[in-house]
């Protein structure tokens, strides 16, 4: 497998597989993440995969040997990487979000709906069609970065950014789609919520979904969210 | 049990963070200069991961319904007793029924008080670090309010020692040593950090290049435990291109398309999609972490084998100071 390291501060290397997303840099990424899971060196404090990138904080008092600390775990890593090949066709967990569309949870439906030459109920039927793909957790804790989202019903950001974007909102961000899991700023248009949580800080892991996972957005009335949400709470 | 009399503002219960959990995106956070929390901590005999309070700008007031041992590290936000300045650097002894007045901050920015035995907030995630924007840990996961209650961990053999000791009736009694200055941080403005090269510091054009190490920064008031917005010479990309988003750390300087940097502090999230001109030397967060908005950093360029000795030196100081402060407390 072929790969580059490079540090990100004194502390971390970044193991880089690719320069554009694919799904093989997909697939290597999760196959790095694997090994190191596996080996758990007593050095490494954790590691953070990205689209193309696994990044690996790492102790640096461990290691009191030749060389830098970097240039250490740079070989400790190419040692680990040696029998590492990128596994094909894993299988996929799949996971389905329920989503109660429009109305005072999705005040901008209207909008995305308007801006695609579609009526709202198309763009909730585009929306829960496709399925899609978690590519990384990053930005916020349990925030998926998803792939896959249907161009018909892409839709710029806001101009201006709300303040608040509730916890659980359902958003679409130019291509892109996501769920926020907690409450944050920002400038995605909200179609709907969801009442399941995305961040479980009581639970291991505490990330519903994990990079790979495939994932369906289906719709569901006021009632069957109140229900879901009573069960959460 | 300590008791808040009234709020400073933005006071949190930090150690020395989250580790373990951010590819699932849970910010590591932790105290933004560890080096004075370590300190604090050493000073009461806790093992140095314990929680200690991260006080900013402008300090709270503490009730004292137990007889504690504290010590204050950091920045100077004036800490009184009555009407005596309460040393910094040292233990401390405090009588229960006495209120411990932070003012604002004279030096620095943020002050660390720790006491023996520990804060005892509950452990979420492996730590006790308050992540505020997604209530994680500390007290209910937010800054201290009026009428909040910390319980202080067990009860110390340094403690009841102490206690034993005390000659007189004082409602305080600060040890007659404490950390020597040679060892301290010199809080003063400008800060000059020390700075690799970023992932991508050869996408910056030469001058911004050049301007980045030989002019200056000022802090800017958009600054928090998640990052530094800095304002100094603008500074721009060869040619437009996109990153993708991939991994961040304590001190990563990012460059959005405006030009002006964000230093990215204890709190930043796990990932970000900007371009990353240099990153900060683990020594010299401490610097950051004192700074406060209109103070000025100046970088100045040092490799990552260089970088790496520092912090090694650095530790050996600590473990030195670690076994005299021991010998002291014993």
């Amino acid at each position: 497998m072929k790969y580059t390291l490079s540090p990100l501060g004194d502390q971390a290397v970044m193991i880089e597989v690719d320069t554009i997303i694919n799904p093989s840099a997909q697939r290597k990424v999760k196959a790095i993440v694997a090994r190191l899971d596996e080996v758990a060196p007593s050095w490494m404090v954790e590691c953070i995969p990205a689209y193309t990138t696994v990044t690996v904080v790492y102790a640096v008092r461990a290691f009191s040997g030749k060389g830098s600390p970097f240039e250490q775990v740079c070989q400790r890593i190419q040692e680990m990487l040696l029998c590492v090949n990128e596994v094909a066709g894993t299988e996929q967990r799949i996971v389905r979000i329920p989503v109660l569309y429009g109305g005072e949870f999705g005040p901008d439906l209207a909008f995305v709906a308007e801006h695609n030459g579609l009526t709202p109920d198309e763009v909730i039927a585009i929306h829960t069609l496709e399925s899609y793909t978690v590519h990384m957790i990053g930005f916020a804790p349990g925030f998926p970065f998803i792939g896959g989202m249907s161009e018909k019903i892409s839709t710029p950001r806001r101009e201006t950014p709300r303040l608040k974007i509730p916890a659980r909102s359902v958003g679409i961000a130019g291509m892109q789609t996501g769920v926020y899991p907690i409450e944050t700023p920002g400038g995605w248009q909200l179609i709907g919520r969801t009442p399941i949580e995305l961040f479980l800080p009581d639970e291991h892991p505490p990330s519903l979904l994990a990079p790979g996972d495939k994932i369906y957005f289906y719709e569901i009335t006021n009632e069957e969210y109140e229900d879901l949400r009573g069960d959460v709470e | 049990m300590i008791s808040v009399t009234k709020p400073g503002l933005h006071d949190t219960v930090q150690d020395l963070g989250r580790y373990g959990y951010q590819k699932h995106g849970v910010v590591a956070g932790g105290a933004m200069d560890s080096f004075s929390h370590r300190i604090a901590n050493m000073l009461v005999g806790n093992d140095e991961t314990a929680a200690t309070l991260e006080i900013t700008l402008i300090g709270p007031s503490l009730l004292f319904e137990e007889d504690a041992v504290i010590a204050i590290g950091g920045g100077d936000l004036l800490p009184m007793m009555a009407d005596m300045l309460v040393p910094m650097w040292r233990p401390v002894f405090i009588r229960k029924g006495c209120e411990l007045r932070f003012g604002a901050a004279r030096t620095g920015c943020r002050a660390y008080l720790a006491v023996a035995g520990g804060f005892a907030v509950p452990v979420v995630l492996g730590s006790r670090s308050t992540y505020v924007k997604a209530g994680l840990g500390g007290v209910e996961g937010r800054a201290l309010k009026k009428g909040d209650v910390l319980h202080v961990g067990k009860e110390t053999s340094l403690v009841k020692k102490l206690k034993k000791r005390l000659p007189s009736k004082e409602p305080i009694y600060a040890a007659g040593w404490g950390i020597a200055e040679k060892h301290l941080p010199v809080l003063s403005t400008p800060y000059e950090i020390r700075v690799m090269q970023g992932k991508q510091y050869e996408w910056f054009d030469e001058e911004s290049k050049h301007r980045f190490w030989n002019e200056s920064f000022i802090v800017s008031s958009q600054s928090d435990r998640m990052g530094y917005r800095i304002n100094g010479p603008l500074l721009k990309l060869n040619e437009p291109r996109e990153l993708i988003s991939e991994a961040v750390t304590y001190g990563s300087i990012q460059i959005p398309s405006d030009g002006n940097p964000i230093v990215l502090a204890a709190d930043r999230q796990t990932t970000g999609g900007y371009p990353k001109i240099g990153q900060l030397s683990s020594v010299d967060f401490m610097k950051l972490a004192q700074a406060k908005a209109g103070d000025r950093l100046s970088f100045k360029e040092v490799t990552v084998e260089e970088s790496q000795r520092l912090f090694e030196k650095r530790e050996r100081d600590l473990k030195m100071l670690r076994a005299a402060i021991r010998v002291r407390l014993r």
